[in-house]
């Protein structure tokens, strides 16, 4: 068994060590917000917090996150309300949006370790997450609108 | 005011019982030649014909979006539509998908851009015919003329005293009408929600994880499989040793399996497991042998010569011919012959490929993200002997889908998969299965030849040779691909009196089919890089070159358009600028692509300006982030991404050898949209084409260097 604590709340899995977080999180706790994409840490899509950092879920060993404080797209904020979920909202942001949960997860420790981020700081925080629809352009504006929220006193 | 006629003739009236909600859709008979449509409670029926509207007597309105939503914006321009004449807030509807059902719902292959265009009058129509019963309904409750009571937000309003009917009280008397024979539609200028750049439905759920995607759905005792198939495309398993793929933790059942692809079989080695990750571990222990006598282990430089051979030396299949251009050619003193060169290419949709399938005695269910539902019950029913209507093909959000996701053949494996096993079973497609078995983009190559005299073109003739998507449907070779002008718009036919197109076929066994904007994007970046190349050499504007040519109406208010947003006429010595214009699926569109030297001595894309013209749209918002990210998706086939073969085996497995564009490769993309009173076009993939060849363009405007091969890479221009 090996105890993990999902957004707040703690969950026994039997699972082998070995296996990625990201299918224990999918198939064994059941929360599917968490994307496959790749297996091999190239697209981000399974991007998730481990003890407040970025991690790709499909190459970290379930093992790694005993006992430790994980957080998915399903606890970034109580209700969507996360100034880049507000931004992601107001800028029409998604197309098929099977990315986008990676690309959340990423922009909320970026704006977390660095508020006022110019478009060169989001290039580089960015660019481990592909979006094949192309959303780029719209997912940097939403970055920017959402540290304007962010500064205007939003909760983050 | 344009009025709409419904046959009264053609009215299908189901009565009975009292209704607990109106419903409205149409019928599509398997055999009639127009669609009927038809109202009907729905318990009285006993069939459910809620195609498109049902409205409950507590008032709660139910729209179905019938084709797929895999980032195109289906799940909001469908119900923007409805909801317009339906007089309804779109924030108090619930929106469902459809599952495949051709006879409810026409056509559902999202494909070919078309659920706008296609659908969309029939849509206006239907949903004003519900607000006219529902005003009706009212009126007569009322005793007053209908004249005086008017819909407004999911209610009917007598205009005189300001009484108000909420549609779900009036659903029960409505139902019983006959729909008006004629219904009035508004007028472009009295629209509240189309041309609206509404936020999307779908994004709060896209958010918060909440969209369900194939991969997402689980069902009750549901297994896990992955397959491994033939890295050779083609093949039969010899043998294969599946004792340690037994050992792994997890793994229930190790099977041989065939999936169908187009007219032939692929053996593949199942492994079914109690977890995602279980099955793929379980399959990485399986040892395979493949035979794979008698398919050609192909290399991409051997394609790629026999399709010059073939340019050289064949004149192919005629595709289409005016004038005499071979003659004009041969006596011209200015001309130019030059090839074009395209890669194979894969879709790379975010989710992987994946279904989920239960196979029962009486039914087969199917959940997963499908572009064409109503084909993959035909196709199923088909095959496994299953009466139409009990194959239920149900449809999620996807994760991309790009032409990939109408293919029937993971979706018949995974039902194969279900019927061996006797339960639910969700098939998960790897990154590499889903970049190393195709089917791909065929790499196309093309053969141009022009002449000027006089300053003016004199004759046009192109010739390609590639893989045919038809071929799998129709062996016959004996007509031209029937996409061979597809891209090439149309007035320059007008104009340009000596042209030719002709399709020089060539087999070749790889698994190849429709990509986005399909033969448009290959064929655009080749007829419209010529048409550059031409200018050239009559020494004219590239963007004159085509005001000139292209004498249709439409086609010069673009030309104005990209000229007056991109600043043509105010370009700078050192500015690289590059054009091409394109049209698929009854859009145009038209890109201006700016380059410069960056101080690092690399070429840098600095902005691209896209005009489109796709005639009535619904909303503008979405369609801007269509046309930007068709630009992101060109971007990458043109300068970034391609698969090739070697020794009949795929070299690229995952994104870090077949690699995407990232964010800090993109340059920003505005987006302007033509107002006009045409029909709707299409909008998902028309912005696609014009990308490449206006980018070529730039960099020979910049540099006098004439890129004729895709992909080419931008750090050596």
């Amino acid at each position: 068994m090996i105890s993990i604590t999902v957004n707040g709340q703690l969950h026994h899995i039997d699972a082998d060590p070995n296996m990625p977080l990201l299918w224990a999180i999918r198939d064994l706790i059941g929360l599917t917000g968490t994307k496959f994409g790749c297996g091999a840490a190239q697209c981000g899509a399974c991007t998730v917090h481990l003890n407040g950092e970025a991690v790709r879920s499909c190459v970290t060993k379930v093992s790694r996150a005993a006992g430790q404080k994980v957080v998915t797209i399903e606890g970034l904020s109580a209700n969507n309300n996360h100034p880049l979920q507000l931004a992601w909202n107001e800028m029409n942001v998604p197309q098929c949006g099977y990315c986008q949960s990676g690309q959340l997860m990423s922009a909320a420790v970026l704006l977390r370790e660095n508020p006022n981020p110019t478009d060169q700081d989001i290039d580089d925080a960015m660019s481990g997450n592909i979006c094949r629809c192309g959303t780029y352009q719209r997912v940097r504006a939403a970055i920017h609108k959402a540290a304007a929220m962010q500064a205007e006193g939003a909760k983050i | 005011m344009e009025t709409n006629t419904i046959s009264r003739r053609n009215f299908l009236r189901v009565s009975g019982l009292a209704g607990t909600a109106l419903c409205l859709g149409f019928y599509f008979p398997a055999n009639a030649k127009n669609e009927q449509l038809v109202s009907a409670t729905a318990e009285a029926s006993g069939f459910d014909f809620n195609a498109w509207i049902r409205i409950d007597t507590d008032g709660k309105v139910t729209l179905t979006d019938h084709r797929a939503e895999m980032g195109q914006g289906s799940f909001q321009s469908v119900p923007q539509i409805i909801a317009e004449e339906l007089e309804v807030n779109l924030s108090a509807i619930n929106v469902v998908f459809a599952q495949g059902n051709p006879t409810k719902f026409g056509s559902q292959i999202t494909g070919g851009s078309s659920t706008i265009r296609g659908s969309y009058k029939r849509l206006l129509k239907l949903s004003a015919t519900a607000r006219e019963m529902l005003v009706t309904a009212a009126a007569n409750e009322w005793k007053v003329p209908v004249s005086e009571c008017y819909a407004e937000a999911g209610h009917v309003i007598h205009k005189p005293t300001g009484k108000k009917l909420n549609y779900g009280e009036l659903v029960s008397a409505a139902s019983q009408l006959t729909p008006p024979a004629t219904v009035k539609l508004k007028e472009t200028s009295q629209y509240k929600l189309i041309r609206k750049p509404l936020q999307r439905l779908d994004t709060p759920m896209k958010t918060n994880g909440e969209a369900v995607f194939g991969l997402d759905k689980k069902l009750p005792g549901m297994l896990y499989a992955s397959v491994e198939r033939s890295p050779r495309l083609r093949g039969k398993i010899k043998s294969f040793d599946d004792t340690a793929a037994r050992k792994v933790p997890g793994v229930k059942q190790v099977f041989k399996i065939q999936m169908m692809v187009f007219n032939t079989t692929r053996d593949g080695v199942v492994v079914i497991a109690d977890s995602t990750w279980a099955a793929m571990q379980g399959r990485k222990a399986l040892k395979v042998e493949w035979d794979d006598t008698g398919f050609e282990h192909v290399n991409t430089t051997d394609i790629y010569k026999a399709h010059e051979d073939l340019l050289k030396t064949k004149e192919g299949l005629s595709a289409k011919k005016q004038g005499e251009p071979d003659a004009v050619l041969a006596k011209a003193d200015k001309k130019i012959d030059v090839i074009y060169q395209t890669p194979y290419q894969a879709h790379a949709a975010m989710e992987p490929l994946n279904c989920i399938a239960h196979y029962q005695q009486d039914k087969i269910e199917i959940w997963g993200p499908i572009q064409a539902p109503d084909w993959v019950q035909g196709d199923i029913s088909d095959k496994f002997k299953m009466p139409k209507e009990k194959v239920i093909v149900n449809m999620t959000f996807l994760g991309g889908g790009f032409g990939r996701k109408a293919f029937l053949d993971y979706t018949y494996e995974a039902v194969a998969i279900s019927k061996q096993i006797g339960g639910p079973v969700q098939v998960v497609w790897t990154r590499e299965d889903d970049v190393k078995q195709g089917p791909y983009r065929a790499g196309i190559s093309y053969r141009g030849q022009g002449a000027i005299e006089n300053g003016e073109i004199s004759a046009l003739k192109f010739k390609m040779a590639g893989q045919n998507i038809d071929h799998w449907s129709n062996p016959a070779r004996d007509k031209a691909n029937n996409s061979t002008t597809e891209g090439f718009l149309k007035p320059y036919y007008d104009s340009i009196k000596n042209i030719s197109f002709a399709d020089v076929p060539y087999e070749m066994p790889l698994p190849n089919m429709w990509w986005r904007s399909v033969y448009a994007s290959t064929n655009g970046f080749a007829y419209e890089s010529f048409l550059n190349e031409m200018a050239v050499l009559a020494g004219q504007d590239q963007l004159d070159l085509r005001r000139k040519y292209l004498k249709d109406e439409r086609c010069q208010r673009l030309i104005d358009r990209m000229e007056e947003v991109s600043g043509w006429k105010a370009r700078k010595k050192g500015d690289g600028f590059g054009v091409a214009i394109t049209e698929c699926f009854e859009t145009t569109v038209g890109q201006i692509v700016k380059v410069s030297r960056h101080t690092n001595g690399k070429v840098k894309i600095d902005k691209v300006w896209a005009v489109m013209d796709c005639g009535w749209y619904v909303n503008p918002d979405i369609i801007k982030a269509q046309v930007e990210g068709s630009v992101v998706m060109a971007l990458g086939a043109a300068t970034i991404h391609e698969i090739t073969f070697k020794n009949g085996l795929v070299e690229q497995s995952n994104f870090y050898d077949y690699l995407m564009p990232r964010m800090s490769d993109v340059p920003p993309v505005e987006v302007h949209i033509m107002e006009n009173t045409a029909d709707a076009g299409g909008v998902g993939e028309p912005g696609l084409p014009p990308f490449a060849p206006a980018l070529t363009d730039a960099i020979f405007d910049l540099t006098g260097k004439r890129i004729r091969k895709l992909p080419f890479n931008m750090n050596e221009v």
